[in-house]
């Protein structure tokens, strides 16, 4: 494991577990941590409100929630974005059985000396995967706790040999106008995101392809889709097909669709409105009332020196 | 054999009935927990999709006494516009409750910062008073002004579809068939005037 978050040795904190209720227990895990992970992620001080510091939980899931409870399985796979299947809630549920897995072709290209063809199913088997609880905060106002199955985006790009030009990373979504509906309007399919590449290499940037012990639900972006929970949803591009090193910015879904709602950037951050509505506060599936949202969904500590010297409210 | 019609007071129970649905499914989904993902955009969609959906409803009874010949649309109007303020309350109480947890500080801000905010809150605005003034007693005692009072109800609706098209993301074909529907009104009332 490459992650460069400090975790828990997991037989340290095993016996603990025996005798806390799961959740003071995590408290305890997260304070005890956080004094641990202060060095490393050149925080200030270790503080006692929400940080994005991750400990292992007990069923072996690396918890970059703060303890937070988990959204069901039911609740994920039946509320999602994914306009290729329509653009109300439940249609990816309703719509995206249709799209067949196998056999799927993953095209890297671009910056890079190792690109080609890849059989994406061959390419995930090589990889260790591990589970990680991430909060998603959706660009609308709605925000869950989800437990991904997956691996760390940065080494698996580094296999591919980014050559010194790649300042960008770019995604595709898969196109098939057979098994998708691909009837909202206004959009330039494929459905298209990118990140800079020290975005891309920091530890927290994760390729999902499951969900709660599971294989990755359609709906969810399988079998192979983004996660950088620092950003808002729309970011964590589903169901890819294409990966392209770039020396210039690429070109964003939304942000095409509309410049001045959706950035480059997206990062959850509750100082910045969209120009429409607040991001001041947020709806965790679940919960009736809102709640505040926090600077880049939590994870300051984690990525807010890659936008040092930024204004935020330009690159937004 | 005379043919069997309806008196104004069965219409009006019937008009009550069917605009009393969707208060009665809303109720049907919070008792058996079938509000889905998230309850509180499903009701505030609900109770403003009604409140939008039977505005235009009030306004489509005028001309249709007038091109059908029938007299009952007259008969309901009323209690239409009623309906359409009930909804539209309830999306107000909503939002105001769970999105906003009651605070004033921030629906000021919202309907200061906010255009969607700021239209919708407008139509509520100007329906309030014509809600209040819709009785037999107001009526008379406005005279010749209640009816210009009541105009307000075209611009509310105006601002209704604007606060509605404003929201979605990216354009639905939704709002913009309120709309159209609506211009087509204002057209058929032109066209007499």
């Amino acid at each position: 494991m490459s992650s460069k978050i400090p975790q828990l040795p997991r037989s340290a904190i095993t016996p603990e577990a025996l005798f806390w209720d799961r959740r003071r227990f995590m408290q305890l895990a997260a304070g005890s941590l956080a004094s641990l992970a202060a060095p490393a992620c050149l925080s200030r001080a270790p503080e006692p409100e929400p940080t994005a510091t991750a400990s292992t939980t007990r069923d072996g899931r690396v918890d970059y929630a703060d303890g937070e409870a988990l959204n069901s399985f039911e609740d994920i796979t039946s509320y999602n974005n994914f306009y290729e299947f329509g653009t109300g809630k439940s249609d990816p549920a309703r719509y995206a059985h249709t799209l067949e897995l196998k056999p799927w072709t993953l095209r890297v290209d671009g910056e890079c000396e190792a690109g080609g063809d890849f059989d994406l199913h061959q390419l995930i088997a090589t990889l260790p995967s591990e589970e990680r609880i991430y909060r998603l905060r959706c660009v609308e106002g709605w925000s869950m706790v989800i437990p991904w199955r997956g691996f760390e985006l940065g080494p698996f790009l580094q296999r591919f040999a980014p050559t010194d030009k790649a300042r960008y990373v770019a995604f595709e979504t898969a196109v098939k106008p057979k098994q998708m509906r691909l009837s909202a309007s206004g959009i330039d399919w494929p459905y298209r995101e990118g990140l800079r590449m020290d975005e891309a290499m920091n530890p927290l940037s994760f390729m999902a392809t499951g969900l709660y012990d599971k294989p990755l639900p359609r709906q969810n972006g399988a079998p192979m889709r983004l996660v950088v929970p620092w950003k808002y949803g729309f970011k964590s591009i589903k169901s890819i097909v294409r990966i392209r090193f770039t020396a210039s910015e690429p070109q964003t879904t939304w942000n095409m669709l509309q410049p001045r709602e959706y950035g480059f950037y997206a990062n959850v951050n509750p100082t910045v409105d969209h120009p429409r509505w607040s991001q001041a506060r947020e709806r965790r599936i679940g919960e009736l009332f809102k709640r505040d949202t926090l600077m880049f969904n939590g994870y300051a500590e984690q990525v807010a020196g890659l936008y040092d010297g930024m204004d935020l409210r330009k690159y937004y | 054999m005379p043919a069997w019609r309806p008196s104004t007071g069965h219409i009006r129970l019937l008009c009550f009935a069917l605009c009393a649905i969707p208060l009665g499914q809303a109720a049907w989904w919070i008792a058996s927990a079938q509000l889905g993902v998230n309850p509180i955009e499903t009701l505030t969609h609900h109770s403003g999709q009604w409140a939008l959906r039977l505005l235009l409803v009030t306004l489509a009874m005028s001309p249709l006494q007038r091109l059908a010949r029938w007299r009952w649309p007259l008969h309901i109007r009323r209690q239409l516009g009623l309906w359409s303020f009930f909804y539209l309350l309830c999306h107000f109480a909503v939002y105001l409750v769970f999105d906003l947890s009651l605070s004033l500080a921030r629906l000021g801000e919202e309907v200061l910062e906010r255009p969607y905010i700021t239209v919708g809150f407008a139509a509520l605005l100007l329906l309030t008073p014509l809600a209040v003034t819709s009785t037999r007693g107001w009526q008379r005692r406005l005279r010749r002004n209640w009816k210009r009072l009541h105009r307000l109800i075209y611009p509310a609706a105006v601002l209704a579809c604007v606060h509605f098209i404003w929201k979605v993301k990216v354009s639905e074909p939704e709002p913009f068939i309120y709309l159209t529907v609506l211009l087509v009104l204002f057209a058929v009332r032109l066209r007499r005037a």
